[in-house]
């Protein structure tokens, strides 16, 4: 094994297109796990933490561009009000020292279906900078993932950051596992209101191969809200639309049996993280419509 | 490869490194240094925590090469790092004469133990470990006083939830936690107390 240990982001990408099976890491809470057991002996490691940029994050019009190594703590601490829902999924990583070093470009580059940040980001819209000796390109959220542990990214590429649209509407996050701290994903789920596109977006972790979108189940809820009139008129959800949101969810998931759990327990799951979320983000929703008459 | 980095304050310089290795393993097996101790070496049971630039981390899971140029504080150093940090706000009550002098000793002092324990004295929480019966077996303690250390530094005035948070990364099969709850609150009660 070689170790890599590019000074600049130049150097790393020179470093990969001359090395295209270099494993890089960052915060290394994926990569040496798996070197400690065996599990993978890669030719060459590249170390990413002497590369500055990728630590910092900048706050634009429209959207927050995180570096790729951003650790999960600095999201908590400073980008809670532009990223609630990735915030709030960030909080729900493992534990305080695996937050301090690991990040969002590590979720996306393990691409595991699992991580943690996946919904956040399918539901707020994002794009993943990646760049190579080549250039550099942006790669929808939604075609980033493309098979268990498998990401949209070329062997010469890595990821230099991930660009997320600053939320225009609440944002909620929710995640099943046996307790708060240290736990993988039994099943997690994501949302975001977008009242300026009159749109709601979802993101599913853990209960298909790859993150996924409830795209039916969107679509039915941003139809039924235009038809009630929801967006202006702020009136309570009728349970009915929440159940039938909640199934479209449920119906969304491909999800297996594992140790964590059953796929019939992921699906139901999903469905009350679904009507849950929704609940929440609407009351918030209503509550700034209505701010002087608070959460009715 | 080399490595170079500092651990508690002092220059060290680890050889023959692999380039797969975790800190965890230089600081133990190359340095001498068993506090931090290994079980679960993927980051879940907190057992190694070390402060790698003044942040907690799990030593297992980062890669030796990653400290090159970097300050690691481990347990052993948890007593001198605690005592620095008390002088350096005034509290301490130590004359910066006496610091000093201290100080020079730490640095001088070759025990053989490579860094561990130059002096005989704890740190305010390893105290409050002791005086509080939080340590049992003591496997997990380690990492639990690194852990807690840090949170006291950042939030001297912590409530339950805030101690539960922050030691949420480091098991204890032993205890039950209660008494390392009531550890944190005694180290936090005397620091705010000045004790």
């Amino acid at each position: 094994m070689d170790f890599l240990r590019p000074a600049s982001w130049e150097e790393a990408l020179a470093a990969k297109a001359e090395h295209p099976t270099a494993v890089p890491i960052a915060g290394g809470t994926d990569v040496m796990v798996e070197i400690n057991f065996d599990h993978r002996r890669p030719e060459y490691l590249m170390d990413l933490g002497r590369i500055g940029e990728l630590y910092e994050w900048e706050v634009g019009e429209d959207g927050v561009r995180l570096g790729a190594s951003v650790p999960y703590t600095k999201i908590m601490e400073n980008l809670r009000s532009e990223l609630p829902g990735l915030a709030l999924a960030s909080h729900t990583v493992a534990s305080p020292q695996i937050r301090n070093r690991g990040g969002v470009g590590g979720n996306l580059g393990t691409a595991s279906p699992a991580g943690d940040a996946h919904p956040a980001l399918l539901a707020a819209g994002a794009e993943v900078e990646a760049q190579s000796v080549r250039g550099s390109r942006r790669i929808p959220i939604d075609e980033f993932y493309t098979g268990v542990k498998r990401n949209a990214l070329a062997p010469d590429e890595l990821i230099r950051a991930v660009h997320i649209k600053k939320a225009d509407g609440p944002q909620q996050y929710s995640k099943v596992g046996t307790r708060n701290a240290m736990v993988i994903a039994v099943c997690a789920f994501g949302l975001a209101l977008h009242p300026e596109t009159r749109t709601v977006r979802t993101g599913i972790g853990s209960a298909a191969p790859t993150p996924v979108r409830a795209r039916a189940a969107e679509e039915f809820l941003n139809a039924a809200l235009e038809e009630g009139g929801f967006w202006d008129n702020g009136k309570i959800i009728t349970p009915s639309v929440a159940k039938q949101f909640a199934d479209l969810c449920s119906a969304a998931c491909n999800p297996i049996d594992d140790v964590r759990g059953t796929a019939s327990y992921r699906r139901h799951a999903v469905g009350v993280m679904a009507r849950r979320t929704l609940t929440w983000t609407w009351e918030s929703y209503r509550g700034t419509r209505h701010a002087s008459e608070g959460a009715a | 490869m080399r490595v170079n980095f500092t651990v508690n304050g002092r220059p060290q310089e680890a050889d023959d490194v692999w380039e797969g290795e975790s800190l965890l393993y230089v600081l133990r097996e190359r340095l001498g240094l068993p506090g931090s101790k290994n079980a679960c070496e993927q980051g879940e049971c907190g057992s190694c925590t070390v402060r790698l630039d003044g942040v907690p981390v799990c030593s297992c899971l980062v890669a030796a090469g990653q400290v090159e140029g970097r300050e690691v504080v481990t347990v052993e150093g948890l007593a001198d790092y605690a005592r620095q940090r008390s002088c350096g706000t005034g509290a301490c009550g130590t004359s910066p004469d006496e610091a000093r002098r201290w100080q020079a000793k730490g640095t001088d002092s070759g025990t053989g133990q490579s860094g561990a324990f130059p002096h005989a004295t704890l740190s305010p929480i390893q105290q409050a470990f002791i005086d509080a019966g939080a340590v049992q077996c003591g496997f997990c303690t380690p990492g639990l006083l690194v852990a807690a250390d840090e949170m006291l530094e950042r939030n001297p005035n912590p409530t339950d939830a805030d101690i539960r948070e922050a030691l949420s990364g480091n098991l204890c099969r032993c205890t039950g936690y209660e008494k390392i709850m009531d550890a944190v609150r005694l180290a936090a009660a005397r620091q705010s107390e000045g004790v």
